[in-house]
Formats: C-alpha cells, sequence, structure tokens
C-alpha cells in the first residue's frame, strides 16, 4: 500500500509537472531570452542547409503526369485595391515591373518585355508552410538576368518583393505583403518571375501578372502580385523590419525547411 | 552489464545487490531524450494542426484524396468532430476535431492540452519543434557515438543467436504476458523483447523521425533528392512522420507500463543512479 501511494505520487508529480512546464511554456516564450534562445535554431538551420546545398542544387522538377489536378489559391484570391482592378481590366497593359534600389540603371518592365527574354519553364512542388504540397508549371524570368540587366551596387544584399495586395488591412498599410530573399537565392537558376502556370497566363489567384518562385523554400517566400522589386542592403526599415509580411508575424526569414 | 562489475561473490539465498546498470552517458541521453521528444510531440501536434489530413504521394492539399482527416462539421445537432481514417469516421468531440478552448468548443485537430503552445500559432509551434529537433539529433548523435565506441550496442542491445531462437523468443513472449519478468542472475541482461524494442526505437523509428522530417524540408530535398524517391514523396513523408510519431508514443506507454509492472522503484534508481538491485540465488 506504501509503495503504491508512493508510485502514484511519483507518477502524478511527474505528470503534474510536466503539465506545468508546458503550460510554463507559452509564458516562457514571451521571455526575450528564451525566444532568442529558441529562435537560433533557423540560424543553424540556414546555415546548414547552405552548407550542403551549395549555390546552385536544384529543387527536383517533375514531369506533366506529375501536376496537381487542382492547385490551391492561397493567402490573397484577388486584391482589392482599385489600382490593381484597373491593371487587370487592362490586362496588365499599363503594369510595369518597377527594379530600384541599390542597382545602377533602375529598370520598367512591361509585360511584353518580360515575355520576351530569354524564359524559364518548371515542373516543381509548391510546399506550403501549413503542410500541402502542389505541384505545377511555372514559366518565367530567371530573377537573376533581370538583376544583371539593372547591375547590382557593391553594397547590394537582399532583394524585396513589394506586392499589390494587402492581407491585412490596417491604418499604416503594414498589412501589405512583401518578401525578401537574399542574393543566392536570387541568382539561383530556378528563382524566377512566372508570368505562366500550367501553360496559360498566370490567374489573378495565383498572383497575376507576375509571381516570385524560390523553389529551394516554402510557400509564403513565393511573392504573388509583384508590382517593385527593391535591392536594399537591409530591410530592418522595410514594416516590421523582418523581411516579409509573415516574417513580421513570427514565421522564420529563412524557410528552407 | 558493466564490464568493470566484478562477478557476484556467492552470498546467502534471497539477499540482493546493486550492479551498475546503465552509465552517465546513457543516462543523460536517456533523460535529455524525454525531454526533447515530449517538446516534439506537443509541438508537432500544433504544426499538425495547422494542416490535419495526411496525403501518400509527391503532392496532397485540400481537393486531393485524404487518407487521416482529423476535423470537425455541422450536423443538426450541432458540430461534431471526428477522425476519419480511409473509409472509418469516428466522433471525437471534446478531444479531436472539436474541443473546448476556454471554455468554447472550437474546431481544432488536436486540443489545446496536447499541442505547444496551448493556443493556435504555427510560427511558434514551429519554431520550438525545429529547435528540439537540433537537439534531439545532437543528444541521439552523442549517444549513437558513444554506444558505438564503447561497444555498448553491441554488448548490450544486440541480441545473439540464441536469444533469438524462435523456441526462446516465445517463451519471453509467455513469460512478459503472465507479467513474469527475469530475475537473479538472469536480470543483469536485457532480455531479447527488450534488445529488440530498444534497437526497433533507436536504429528504426528514431532515425525514421529525422529522415521523414528532413524529406519536407524544400531545402533538403534540393540536396537529398533520393528522399523523396525512399518515402515516395513530401506528402508520404508527412504521413510517415505522423504514423511514426504514434508508434513512440505507443512504444513510451508500453515501456512506462512494464518499468511500473516490473519494480519501478528499482527501474527508475537505475535509471538515475546507475544502481540496480538484482536478487542472489534466484
Amino acid at each position: 500500500m506504501n509503495i503504491l501511494t508512493r508510485r502514484r505520487f511519483l507518477f502524478g508529480s511527474t505528470l503534474g509537472a510536466s503539465a506545468l512546464a508546458l503550460t510554463g511554456c507559452d509564458v516562457l516564450e514571451q521571455n526575450e531570452e528564451v525566444g532568442a534562445v529558441i529562435r537560433s535554431a533557423e540560424g543553424l538551420t540556414m546555415r546548414a542547409q547552405r552548407l550542403l546545398q551549395g549555390r546552385d542544387r536544384l529543387a527536383r522538377e517533375f514531369a506533366e503526369k506529375d501536376i496537381s489536378a487542382s492547385f490551391r489559391v492561397n493567402g490573397t484570391s484577388a486584391p482589392d485595391s482599385a489600382e490593381y482592378g484597373k491593371l487587370v481590366e487592362t490586362q496588365f497593359e499599363n503594369w510595369r515591373l518597377k527594379i530600384d534600389g541599390l542597382v545602377e540603371r533602375p529598370q520598367l518592365f512591361s509585360l511584353a518585355d518580360l515575355k520576351k527574354l530569354p524564359a524559364r519553364t518548371q515542373i516543381t512542388r509548391h510546399d506550403c508552410v501549413e503542410g500541402w504540397s502542389a505541384i505545377g508549371k511555372w514559366t518565367g524570368v530567371p530573377l537573376g538576368l533581370l538583376l544583371r540587366t539593372a547591375g547590382l551596387k557593391l553594397n547590394a544584399r537582399f532583394a524585396v518583393f513589394h506586392c499589390a495586395d494587402e492581407l491585412e488591412k490596417t491604418l499604416d498599410g503594414s498589412g501589405r505583403y512583401y518578401e525578401s530573399i537574399d542574393l543566392i537565392d536570387a541568382f539561383h537558376p530556378q528563382t524566377i518571375l512566372a508570368y505562366a502556370m500550367n501553360g496559360a497566363n498566370l490567374t489573378v489567384g495565383h498572383g497575376a501578372p507576375l509571381r516570385l518562385r524560390v523553389e529551394r523554400q516554402l510557400g509564403y517566400k513565393h511573392a504573388k502580385y509583384v508590382m517593385r522589386i527593391e535591392i536594399v542592403d537591409n530591410f530592418g526599415g522595410l514594416w516590421g523590419g523582418k523581411g516579409g509580411y509573415w516574417e513580421d508575424r513570427g514565421y522564420e526569414w529563412y524557410a528552407g525547411i | 552489464m558493466d564490464p568493470l562489475t566484478p562477478p557476484l561473490p556467492p552470498t546467502a539465498r534471497g539477499t540482493s545487490v546493486l550492479i551498475r546498470r546503465h552509465s552517465i552517458v546513457v543516462r543523460l541521453t536517456h533523460w535529455l531524450n524525454v525531454i526533447f521528444l515530449t517538446f516534439l510531440l506537443l509541438s508537432g501536434l500544433q504544426i499538425f494542426n495547422a494542416y490535419p489530413r495526411l496525403h501518400w504521394g509527391q503532392y496532397g492539399a485540400d481537393d486531393d484524396p485524404a487518407f487521416l482527416e482529423i476535423g470537425a462539421k455541422d450536423t443538426q445537432a450541432g458540430p461534431r468532430g471526428f477522425i476519419e481514417v480511409g473509409p472509418v469516421t469516428v466522433p471525437t468531440t471534446g478531444v479531436l476535431g472539436l474541443s473546448k478552448v476556454d471554455g468554447e468548443l472550437t474546431p481544432r485537430a488536436f486540443p489545446s492540452w496536447l499541442t505547444l503552445p496551448s493556443f493556435q500559432d504555427l510560427a511558434q509551434g514551429r519554431r520550438w519543434h525545429f529547435f528540439f529537433a537540433w537537439a534531439f539529433v545532437i543528444n541521439g548523435l552523442i549517444y549513437l557515438g558513444y554506444g558505438f565506441f564503447t561497444g555498448h550496442l553491441r554488448r548490450d542491445l544486440a541480441p545473439d543467436r540464441h536469444e533469438l531462437a524462435p523456441r526462446h523468443v516465445w517463451r519471453e513472449i509467455l513469460d512478459h504476458a503472465r507479467l513474469r519478468f527475469p530475475s537473479g542472475e538472469r536480470a543483469r541482461h536485457y532480455n531479447t523483447l527488450q534488445k529488440l524494442t530498444y534497437l526497433i526505437v533507436i536504429a528504426g523509428l528514431l532515425p525514421l523521425m529525422l529522415l521523414t522530417g528532413l524529406t519536407m524540408s524544400p531545402g533538403v530535398d534540393a540536396v537529398f533528392p533520393f528522399l523523396l524517391d525512399v518515402f515516395g514523396g513530401r506528402q508520404s513523408a508527412r504521413a510517415i512522420h505522423f504514423i511514426t510519431a504514434s508508434l513512440i508514443v505507443l512504444f513510451v506507454i508500453v515501456h512506462v507500463a512494464m518499468v511500473i509492472l516490473s519494480g519501478p522503484l528499482n527501474n527508475l534508481r537505475s535509471m538515475i543512479t546507475g544502481r540496480y538491485a538484482i536478487r542472489q540465488g534466484a
């Protein structure tokens, strides 16, 4: 009997302690130092993956038969600003992709200009941070080509993609979608600005007229409705300062996992 | 177990002696693993909740068939939680699919008392998961390195031919079913069922968790595309990750039950201080 109660006590107290520890985590993560330790794993993951990947290891490319029957539209399904509405009405005739920031020669490209440039087509898997995947065929211009045309300044480090969609309505505009990648990903051969999906013009749901494909990272890095590419040396001054819409809301900047 | 332990001198029947059972490295990595796997499981369930469906193959999303789904649906009697595995649907209101958050029934696959953090926050769940994944890998490498170089794996875990004989294994299964555990000299070593179970966990399930986890990473897939072929795709890897985690939970339940049934204090002491009491002359 004595042993039984002691056993129960041991067992019960262990369970109780772990339950306490776990609810404690909700509070713990608010603690800045604990948060910083937990976050340190992101840097480790990025360094490890980059070390193994090198610059040009490609994401797997699939065959036509592997393409998803239906590709889920995620995030914004249609930007609701009047400006964007007008662009859709005129089939993006007046849309221009602006490339500026730390570049030698700022650029403006129309959709027709982009379509005349050498294109790359790739059938790749899109992985949402939530866990689902879809396979699609993307055609577009290698980002590296556009950046070489613009000529990067010596202090250029990141490409920031400013988008037309506002995922969260805010007074200060901080709900505007944006993303950023570094130059290793920007010049990766599979990093393209896609204007076509599965052989047709990109639909509004999938980011018309132009979306980023950065195939070694998760879906939220693949900015849709790209309006402007700004080359910067840091993204600390942009909105939440973390380099992207979801990054400002707690997600990792390096989304290779 | 320990080569340093001298052979026991003959003593009177019924006295017990303490032998050194677990080395300090085994004890430390064991308890660290308990902590790390607990965090990994609970943050993993948080991540699962963001998309509580499992597919088989390279891709899978809402419109594709899922072989497992945990969700909530509206019925005439109000919302109901369910788990659907293949053609079978089981009502799970209150626990899976639909459970109370701050006293209110809320659609979420796993209940808040099983997820880390308790509230819905995928970003935070991922941060904890990947932090403890690194901790788990480093701890596991220390254990495996130690196990190889000291001979612990070969000496204590690898069963010999005699132990693998069907008749011997069957004998042990019957003994376990009757809750008759080895005592005396035979308790100095793990029995065959223990050896096989621990080996399956150490060399099978835990590495499988790591590999299927890595296969879900688009960055890792670019480095090791063969992982996609081994597991049949990212979505299959996600499914195997979930199933393997369930098997590890099952192992832990049986493991803890066995610890309790075969002398909890002696077992706990051996995993904490390293000393394990065996009866002599039995």
